[in-house]
C-alpha cells in the first residue's frame, strides 16, 4: 500500500516494545489498546500485528494488492473509491482502490489494519513507532506521502463486524480509575480531595506521551524525588500542580512526584479524548483493579463476532 | 535503610532499597535487578533499576501483586550485594554557554556565582553513571556540586534540544535526543549519546564515570555540535 496523505499524525504500532527500558527506551504501541485488539481481531490476524494508529484523521492510501482492511477507534468516516464505509467491520480492497479517512466526529484515534499486519522490520523488538525516540516504524516518525506500507495479497478473508450496540462510545466526560501510589502520601488529604473530587479538562498540549490536565492546582509537599521508574499510567504532579497522565510514549524515569496510576481500560478512552474534555479520578484498589482487568479479558474484549455474507 | 516493596499500579510494584544517591545503593539496585530477573522469568514485563529503587513490570493478566511481592521478597532474603560493575571513565566535551544552554545564566544568578565558576565546578567532578532512562540514552548522573544544583522548572518545557547538558537538584545529564524536559540547561555535548545502530548504542553504562571538559564554540561546531 502506498500512503498518499499521511493526515494529522499516522503512526506504525505493534502491540509496544519490551524489555527496554533499561536503555532508556519507552514502550510505544496503541493508545487505544481495545480499538487495536478488536481491528487485529476483526481481521483474523494475530494479536498485536502490525497496524496504523491515526490520529484526528486524514490518511489516505493507495491499495496495490487484494487483501482486506478495517478501521477501528475513533468515528472516523471512511470511504473506499468515495464509497462510505463502515467501521468495525472488515472490507476487501484491490490494486487501485483508494482508501480514505475523514476527520473523527467522536474520539481522536482510529487503526486501520491489514489482513496478515504491515511487514515492517522491527527495531528493538518491535515496530512501534516513538517518535520522540526516532524508533519503530519505517524511519521513527509519522507516515509520509510516498511511504510504501509493504503487507501480503491474502484473499477469502471473512467480512467479519462488531455489532454497533458492542463497539465502545465515545464521549466527551471520562472517569479515570487511579490506584493510590508512589508519592501518594506527599499529597495532603486537602490535595487528594481536590484531585479526586475536582473536574480536570484535557489540555491542547496532550500527546502520546502524556495527556495534561488543567484543573484545581493539587499540591505536593515536595518538588522533586530521586529519579526512578514510571509506569504506564503514573500520574505525575509538577510544581505547578497540574496532572499529567503517563501514556506510552512517556518517559521511563522521572523526578516529579506521582498520585497514583490510571488503569490501563481508563487510559484507552483517555486517549481518544480530544482537548477541552473532562476528566474526573476515582480511587480504587489493587484488587479491584485486577478484577476489572479479568473482567474486560473474559467479556469487553471477547465480544462475539459476526459475518456479513454477500 | 529498610526495603520496601509497594503497589503503584495495576501491573507494577516499586521496590526502594535506598533514599540516596550512592555506590553502596547502586551496587543493591544492580543485584536486586539480576536476581529479580531470574526469579521472574517469563511473568517479568520489563525492569526498571534507579537510583535507589527497581520498577518491577509483570504481566497482570498471569499474575498479581501479591504473588509477585511474595517472589521479590523471597528472592531478596537471599541477596548478596556484589561490588559495583563497570567503572570505566569517559570524558564528554561541552560547550558551555547562553546560546547552548538557556539556563546558564540564571542558574548562575540563582547560585550567586559566575558562569565561569558554574563552568569550573561542573567540570571539577567526577560523576557516576546511577541510572539510564527518561529517554534512549539518557544517563543519570551524580552528584554535582551543592552550590550548584538547582530545581527542576515549574513546568517541564515542551522541548529541549539534542546533547543539553542539564542539571535538577544534585543530578547532571545530557539530553541524547530532543524532547520535552524540566532540567536547567547549561551547556550543550556533542557528542551522540544513543546510536540505534552501534553496538553498544551508548557511550556509557551504568556505574561508569563522566568527567565533562569545556571547549569552545569553534571545537563544538567542529566536533558536529548544532545550535539551537
Amino acid at each position: 500500500m502506498t500512503v498518499l496523505q499521511p493526515g494529522m499524525l499516522s503512526l506504525l504500532q505493534d502491540s509496544g516494545r519490551r524489555g527496554q527500558h533499561r536503555l532508556g527506551l519507552t514502550t510505544g504501541g496503541p493508545l487505544d489498546s481495545e480499538a487495536f485488539h478488536y481491528c487485529n481481531r476483526l481481521l483474523q490476524n494475530p494479536a498485536g500485528s502490525t497496524a496504523i494508529e491515526v490520529s484526528v484523521g486524514g490518511l489516505q492510501i493507495l491499495a496495490s494488492t487484494e487483501t482486506s482492511i478495517c478501521v477501528t477507534g475513533a468515528d472516523m468516516p471512511l470511504t473506499i473509491n468515495g464509497e462510505n464505509r463502515p467501521l468495525w467491520e472488515v472490507h476487501p480492497v484491490s490494486g487501485g482502490d483508494i482508501v480514505r479517512l475523514g476527520f473523527a466526529r467522536a474520539g481522536c484515534r482510529a487503526y486501520l489494519g491489514v489482513a496478515q499486519g504491515f511487514d515492517i522490520a522491527p527495531c528493538f523488538g518491535s515496530t512501534a513507532t516513538v517518535v520522540r525516540e526516532r524508533i519503530g516504524g519505517l524511519r521513527g516518525e509519522g507516515l509520509q506521502a510516498g511511504d510504501v506500507l509493504p503487507c501480503a495479497r491474502v484473499t477469502g478473508r471473512k467480512r467479519l463486524f462488531l455489532a454497533a450496540r458492542d463497539r465502545p462510545r465515545y464521549q466527551h466526560t471520562l472517569t479515570v480509575r487511579v490506584i493510590p501510589g508512589y508519592q501518594q502520601q506527599h499529597f495532603s488529604r486537602l490535595a487528594q480531595r481536590r484531585f479526586f473530587g475536582g473536574t480536570f479538562r484535557v489540555s491542547e498540549r496532550s500527546d502520546r506521551m502524556g495527556y495534561r490536565l488543567e484543573g484545581p492546582r493539587v499540591e505536593c509537599d515536595i518538588e522533586g524525588i530521586l529519579s526512578e521508574g514510571i509506569c504506564h499510567g503514573a500520574i505525575q504532579v509538577p510544581p505547578d500542580g497540574q496532572p499529567i497522565v503517563l501514556l506510552n510514549d512517556r518517559q521511563t524515569i522521572g523526578g516529579y512526584p506521582k498520585i497514583g496510576t490510571a488503569l490501563s481500560l481508563d487510559t484507552a478512552r483517555l486517549s481518544q479524548l480530544a482537548p477541552g474534555s473532562s476528566v474526573h479520578f476515582a480511587a480504587v484498589t489493587p484488587r479491584t483493579a485486577q478484577r476489572a482487568l479479568a473482567l474486560a479479558q473474559r467479556f469487553s474484549l471477547q465480544r462475539t463476532l459476526q459475518e456479513r455474507r454477500p | 535503610m529498610t526495603t520496601t516493596l509497594r503497589v503503584v499500579g495495576e501491573n507494577a510494584l516499586m521496590l526502594y532499597l535506598g533514599d540516596s544517591a550512592d555506590a553502596v545503593t547502586l551496587a543493591r539496585v544492580q543485584a536486586a535487578t539480576d536476581a529479580i530477573e531470574q526469579a521472574l522469568g517469563a511473568e517479568l514485563v520489563d525492569l526498571v533499576p534507579s537510583y535507589a529503587s527497581v520498577l518491577i513490570l509483570y504481566d497482570p493478566l498471569r499474575s498479581d501483586h501479591s504473588s509477585i511481592a511474595r517472589r521479590v521478597r523471597a528472592c531478596l532474603a537471599t541477596l548478596q550485594a556484589q561490588p559495583l560493575a563497570g567503572g570505566r571513565t569517559v570524558v564528554l566535551p561541552v560547550y558551555y554557554a547562553s546560546e547552548s544552554g538557556a539556563d546558564l545564566e540564571a542558574l548562575a544568578a540563582r547560585a550567586q556565582l559566575s558562569v565561569e565558576e558554574v563552568i569550573a565546578l561542573h567540570t571539577a567532578t567526577e560523576y557516576r553513571v546511577y541510572a539510564i532512562g527518561f529517554a534512549p540514552g539518557f544517563a543519570y548522573l551524580g552528584e554535582v556540586d551543592a552550590r550548584i544544583a538547582a530545581p527542576r522548572l515549574p513546568s517541564p518545557r515542551a522541548r529541549v534540544p539534542q546533547g543539553s547538558v542539564a542539571i535538577a537538584d544534585r543530578q547532571t545529564a545530557v539530553y541524547p535526543s530532543p524532547s520535552p524536559g524540566g532540567w536547567n540547561l547549561i551547556g550543550c555535548c556533542p557528542v551522540p549519546m544513543f546510536t540505534p545502530e552501534h553496538q553498544p548504542a551508548m557511550p556509557v553504562a551504568v556505574g561508569d564515570l563522566v568527567r565533562f571538559e569545556a571547549i569552545g564554540r569553534a571545537d563544538f561546531l567542529a566536533l558536529g555540535g548544532t545550535l539551537p
